[in-house]
């Protein structure tokens, strides 16, 4: 570790808890340098108070609303150097189950300042938890897609999204104001979110929920469907191969 | 002999309660006035005619006339046998069992031959038969007693204790934990208000651990709950919100403890703690006829909810209520306009009367 003292977030969504990490760390303090950058009640304002101050390690709470601390996780595996993670959980035997698999460090509230220390003197040494593993833990799908763009994290409401495309390297995320460039593979999150969207085209997937109707289109003398979407101006071509979802998502 | 519900419905019966667990079982008539026993009565005993006019009957399609007769007999009968043993009850059941059982069965003969010497004039039939119709009300009625006693044996509170304590309502680890977190969270900065979290701590604990398997005051109930909203208003500050409407609730009746705390706790985890917006927590509680109704409501979101915890608690509310009141209490659960709602009707069994 360099001499620069640890810079740290503490994210959790009860203020008491917070509180309590804020007294434990400080407590920390004279056996290894360090100095809380902030304290986030939500990932969101985690992902926020990030781009603003950055931090070498975040303190995170698994159970929170909107996006718990796994997801936030996995979001955050994104940037180019991401801080270190350490969870913490009141209780939670499925996640410290994973945990343990996964080799991932974790701490029980309430947390003990020798254990909080133990773990800070490791940050740096271990690998950061890998986004399968990640995935891997989480119960339920996220519920946001995340673009990186200028060490920033942009999160994507899955519902928000009209289409995803695949480009060469990218896949282009589409929401009624804007495109993100994303990290991902479509074949994955055509996977994971089987339910929301359907492919069309061996590049692109659409959200059944914004398809408004289809229109028959000649090509060069052949003809083809391309589905309209709500909130977006741009047809999208339906391949050959999936005209099959023509007749079963609309009337033509 | 009589069901568990009604043990536990008598404080008086602390001494009964000790002799079951030695084991013992002592005969009692059956309460005339649950609900879940007259119904029994009634069915039975209308299962029997329907049997009697099959077997009276020469082909299967008459067998509708035949019970017409037999009824016109039987239901003048088993009302007003019911409503004497609605009326009798308390000074029946405190009959040693044996004489209690010769009461019954003579009622049950009196009122027939009654019945029999008011129709006399108007059915000869009825006049006639009298000595047969004597005979089968006795063999009923005693079968019945029979046969309450063998389920009275069946539900033994023994076995019905084994039950209820089995099912004793569980706090979940994750609140034990976060709330401990809260309090050490508060001991620097406001020794004062760590002191009486831990108190509050200690007083839930003391119920959750303790022996709940007779009845309390609803008041009680509601004094632990508040403890424990206060505990989680801690952890919460202002995403919880709490409305109380207990003005008419009737402080004197007895509930099973521990029946409204993990319904709050389920409303705390399911319908607080997944918002980042402030959500409220209402319960209702009051009398209505001889029923208490107990009214809880939370904000209901689809996304994040893992429902078989809720389930759980839900399910072991459920079997405690029906081991303690038999048909008579009711638990149901609804989902409206974003809201969820959970609501009890227990019957009003106050505690002066224990």
């Amino acid at each position: 570790m360099s001499a620069a003292p640890l810079r740290v977030l503490i994210v959790d969504d009860e203020a008491p808890a917070r509180a309590r990490l804020n007294e434990v760390l400080a407590d920390c303090a004279p056996e290894i340098p360090l100095e809380v950058v902030g304290e986030a009640a939500t990932a969101r304002a985690a992902l926020e108070l990030l781009a603003a101050t950055g931090a070498d390690v975040i303190l995170l709470d698994i159970r929170m609303p909107e996006m718990d601390g796994i997801e936030l996780a996995q979001h955050l595996q994104k940037l180019q150097q991401p801080p270190a993670v350490i969870f913490t959980t009141a209780y939670d035997a499925y996640a410290i189950r994973a945990f343990e698999v996964h080799a991932i460090d974790y701490l029980l509230k309430p947390i003990r300042s020798s254990r909080l220390a133990e773990a800070l003197k490791r940050v740096g040494s271990v690998r950061a938890p890998s986004i399968e593993a990640l995935r891997d833990m989480s119960k339920d799908s996220p519920a946001f897609l995340s673009a990186q763009e200028r060490g920033r994290i942009h999160l994507i409401p899955v519902e928000d999204v009209i289409y995803l495309k695949a480009e060469l390297k990218y896949v282009t995320v589409r929401t009624q104001s804007r495109e993100y460039l994303i990290e991902d593979a479509l074949a994955r999150l055509e996977q994971e979110y089987p339910d929301r969207f359907v492919r069309v085209h061996r590049n692109c997937l659409i959200a059944r929920a914004a398809v408004r109707g289809f229109e028959r289109n000649n090509v060069e003398g052949e003809a083809q469907w391309l589905v309209l979407l709500d909130g977006c101006e741009e047809k999208i071509a339906v391949s050959r191969r999936q005209q099959h979802i023509v007749r079963e998502l609309g009337r033509p | 002999m009589r069901g568990y519900g009604a043990e536990l419905r008598d404080a008086s019966d602390r001494t009964r309660v000790s002799i079951i667990n030695q084991n013992a079982y002592t005969s009692a008539l059956p309460n005339f006035r649950n609900l879940g026993i007259l119904l029994r009565i009634l069915l039975i005993v209308n299962v029997c005619a329907i049997a009697a006019a099959i077997v009276k009957a020469p082909a299967l399609k008459l067998a509708w006339s035949q019970l017409l007769d037999i009824s016109a007999l039987v239901q003048p009968l088993l009302f007003i046998a019911l409503l004497a043993l609605v009326a009798l009850n308390d000074f029946l059941r405190r009959l040693p069992y044996a004489l209690g059982v010769a009461a019954v069965l003579g009622l049950v003969v009196g009122l027939d031959a009654l019945l029999a010497a008011v129709m006399g004039g108007t059915s000869a039939a009825a006049a006639t038969s009298f000595e047969r119709t004597a005979a089968l009300t006795l063999l009923t009625a005693g079968m019945l007693l029979a046969y309450f006693d063998l389920r009275g044996r069946a539900l033994s509170p023994a076995l019905a204790e084994a039950r209820l304590q089995a099912l004793q309502a569980r706090i979940r680890p994750h609140f034990l934990y976060n709330s401990i977190n809260a309090v050490l969270s508060l001991i620097r900065q406001e020794p004062r208000r760590a002191e009486v979290a831990l108190e509050d701590l200690a007083d839930l604990f003391r119920v959750v651990m303790s022996d709940n398997r007779e009845l309390a005051p609803i008041s009680r109930e509601v004094e632990l709950c508040r403890q424990y909203l206060d505990l989680e208003q801690l952890r919460l500050g202002e995403r919880l919100r709490v409305e109380w409407r207990i003005d008419k609730m009737p402080h004197d009746a007895l509930v099973p403890p521990l029946l409204l705390q993990p319904l709050l706790e389920n409303a705390v985890y399911h319908g607080i703690e997944p918002r980042v917006e402030p959500g409220e927590i209402s319960i209702d509680i009051y009398a209505s006829r001889n029923q208490v109704h107990a009214v809880l409501r939370n904000p209901y979101s689809m996304e994040g909810t893992h429902h078989s915890g809720n389930k759980m608690a839900l399910n072991n509310i459920r079997e405690r209520l029906q081991l303690h009141f038999d048909a008579e209490a009711t638990l149901e659960t609804r989902i409206r306009d974003n809201t969820y709602q959970v609501h009890i009707v227990i019957p009003y069994v106050k505690a002066t009367e224990a």
